[in-house]
């Protein structure tokens, strides 16, 4: 019998069985897709040392490390329900049900969708879509694309999509709306455009970005920002015009641009139209945590985690025997990020379940210390206050130990 | 058409595959042995994947990754196959979604 079932082949997946079965527990894999590696398949961008990241690499690495040490790895399974058993975890997927001792779930992260006019028309598609067509299946996305929504993932893939060949007219904000909230106001987007700064060779970003900390020079940016926009990469990218529409019948034909004002209310009479053949809507990720809150794993929101994350300790468990999270699920970070946090759920299965000897809390002491030490020294984050989100999720668990602890 | 990236600045040529054939609506079209039916149809230039099942509207992938199933498709014979998931065989038969029948909204199409 399996010792522990993992779901997800990410970064973070891959990652703790490595650790897992090093300790001599029988591991096995469930992931969907058709290649393991998850979101780390698609990532390619430059370090600020110069050299390339390249997802591709990580993961077969990653994958040819778990194959030599006997985990067993199952793709196109989707799992749609799990379930606590007697002595243990029960997880149903569309590849046959499948029990262990212990459950990770290191299912990621999705994309927010965001609605605007004419988003279900073929050629439309989120920004992670464009990055898996281009870097995993290598097939064009289009000719001539218009990004919606100006953040650091956006910003990335951008890059991604030019290194292909492929032509990017703008990056535009989405309409304003009750669904795009602050993603559509150019003031929230100036604030976060400094996260950027060390991503993105723009002057203007860059000079802007040590500035935009202060209230008042965002307000002073976001009236001063250059009409024809700021350049990242040659991409001209637009804080202060919308995507109003995308137009076509049978699939992208362009998008309807407008002006703007500082508080992202359409200036009336500025629209214009842009030609595109594909449009990538970029809402930013939010951790996809929908089998926790199945096997009954308590939830809480913390926006700077980027949404509803299980509850959790720092060495991965969760209050249900038996169930470990990592990865993206317990908040957005960066591959390297999720990997080190699948390291410690691995050494934190393998001291509960007896395993690796006495220097074994040594160990996961070390691994939780590492994965503070990457999110500290992470050049770019996803969220500027994620420590301060995992720091509320620590003391939600300390809360919830002292009240037991009151309670028994 | 080929839709195809075979050159790539960091990533390199492509590696050689095997050609293979499948079928949607009724056309045949060339793919490579452990491509997504939504990306070999992509490099087809075929976008439009199905047909909304009440409106009738078109729709292509929307994220690629399995969790929004609007690129849902009927493979051999088989409904609601999600095509960004599933790899192309040799000789299979792909069918793009319809609208459906709404014999009982005014206006509607009958059965």
């Amino acid at each position: 019998m399996t010792d522990v079932l993992i779901i997800g082949a990410g970064p973070a997946g891959l990652s703790a069985a490595i650790a897992c079965a090093e300790n001599g527990l029988r591991v096995k894999i469930l992931d969907e897709f058709v290649k393991p590696g998850g979101r780390l398949l698609g990532q390619l961008h430059q370090e600020p040392d110069g050299k390339w990241w390249n997802g591709i690499e990580e993961a077969s690495a990653l994958h040819e490390r778990a194959m030599s040490l006997g985990v067993e790895l199952v793709l196109g399974a989707s799992v749609f329900a799990v379930r606590r058993k007697e002595h243990g975890w029960q997880a149903e997927s569309t590849k046959g049900v499948h029990q262990a001792r212990v459950l990770l779930l290191a299912t990621g992260a999705a994309e927010w969708p965001v609605p605007i006019p004419g988003w279900t028309l073929p050629g439309v598609m989120s920004i992670g879509a464009a990055q898996v067509m281009t870097n995993v299946h290598r097939v064009r996305v289009g000719r001539r694309g218009v990004i919606i929504g100006i953040n650091l993932l956006a910003a990335a893939i951008a890059r991604e999509l030019q290194l292909a060949g492929i032509e990017l007219a703008a990056m535009v904000l989405p309409l304003r709306s009750t669904a795009t909230g602050e993603s559509a106001n150019p003031m929230h987007v100036m604030k976060s455009l400094s996260h950027i700064a060390p991503l993105a060779p723009s002057a203007w970003i860059r000079t802007a970005g040590k500035l935009l900390k202060y209230p008042a020079f965002r307000q002073l940016g976001v009236r001063f920002f250059p009409r024809g926009g700021v350049r990242i990469w040659g991409i001209p990218v637009h804080l202060r015009k919308c995507a109003v529409e995308i137009y076509g019948t049978s699939q992208v034909k362009g998008v309807r641009i407008a002006d703007v004002t500082p508080d992202g209310r359409v200036v009336p009479g500025s629209d214009k139209d842009v030609p595109a053949d594909f449009v990538c809507i970029a809402g930013g990720l939010y951790p996809l945590a929908e089998l926790a809150a199945v096997a009954g794993c308590p939830l809480m929101p913390v926006p700077e985690l980027g949404g509803f994350v299980p509850v959790h300790n720092e060495t991965m468990q969760t209050p249900l025997p038996g169930l470990y999270v990592a990865g993206n699920i317990t908040g957005i970070e960066n591959a390297r990020i999720a990997m080190a946090q699948g390291t410690v759920a691995g050494l934190s299965i393998s001291l509960d379940n007896g395993k690796g000897g006495a220097g074994m809390r040594e160990r996961l002491e070390q691994a939780v210390d590492h994965v503070r030490r990457l999110r500290e020294s992470a050049p770019i984050r996803f969220h500027p206050r994620v420590s301060e989100g995992r720091a509320k999720m620590a003391e939600a668990w300390r809360q919830r130990q002292a009240d037991q602890g009151a309670s028994t | 058409m080929n839709g195809r990236i075979d050159r790539h600045p960091i990533l390199g040529p492509l590696p050689p595959r095997k050609q293979i054939r499948f079928q949607f609506d009724d056309r045949t079209y060339l793919g490579y042995e452990g491509e997504t039916i939504a990306a070999a149809l992509l490099a087809n230039g075929v976008r439009a994947l199905r047909r909304h099942e009440a409106s009738g509207t078109p729709r292509g992938i929307y994220c690629n990754i399995g969790h929004c199933f609007e690129c849902r498709v009927t493979v051999d014979g088989k409904d609601n196959i999600r095509a960004c998931l599933t790899p192309i065989r040799d000789g299979m038969v792909v069918r793009s979604g319809r609208k459906l029948p709404a014999p009982f909204v005014v206006g509607g199409d009958s059965l």
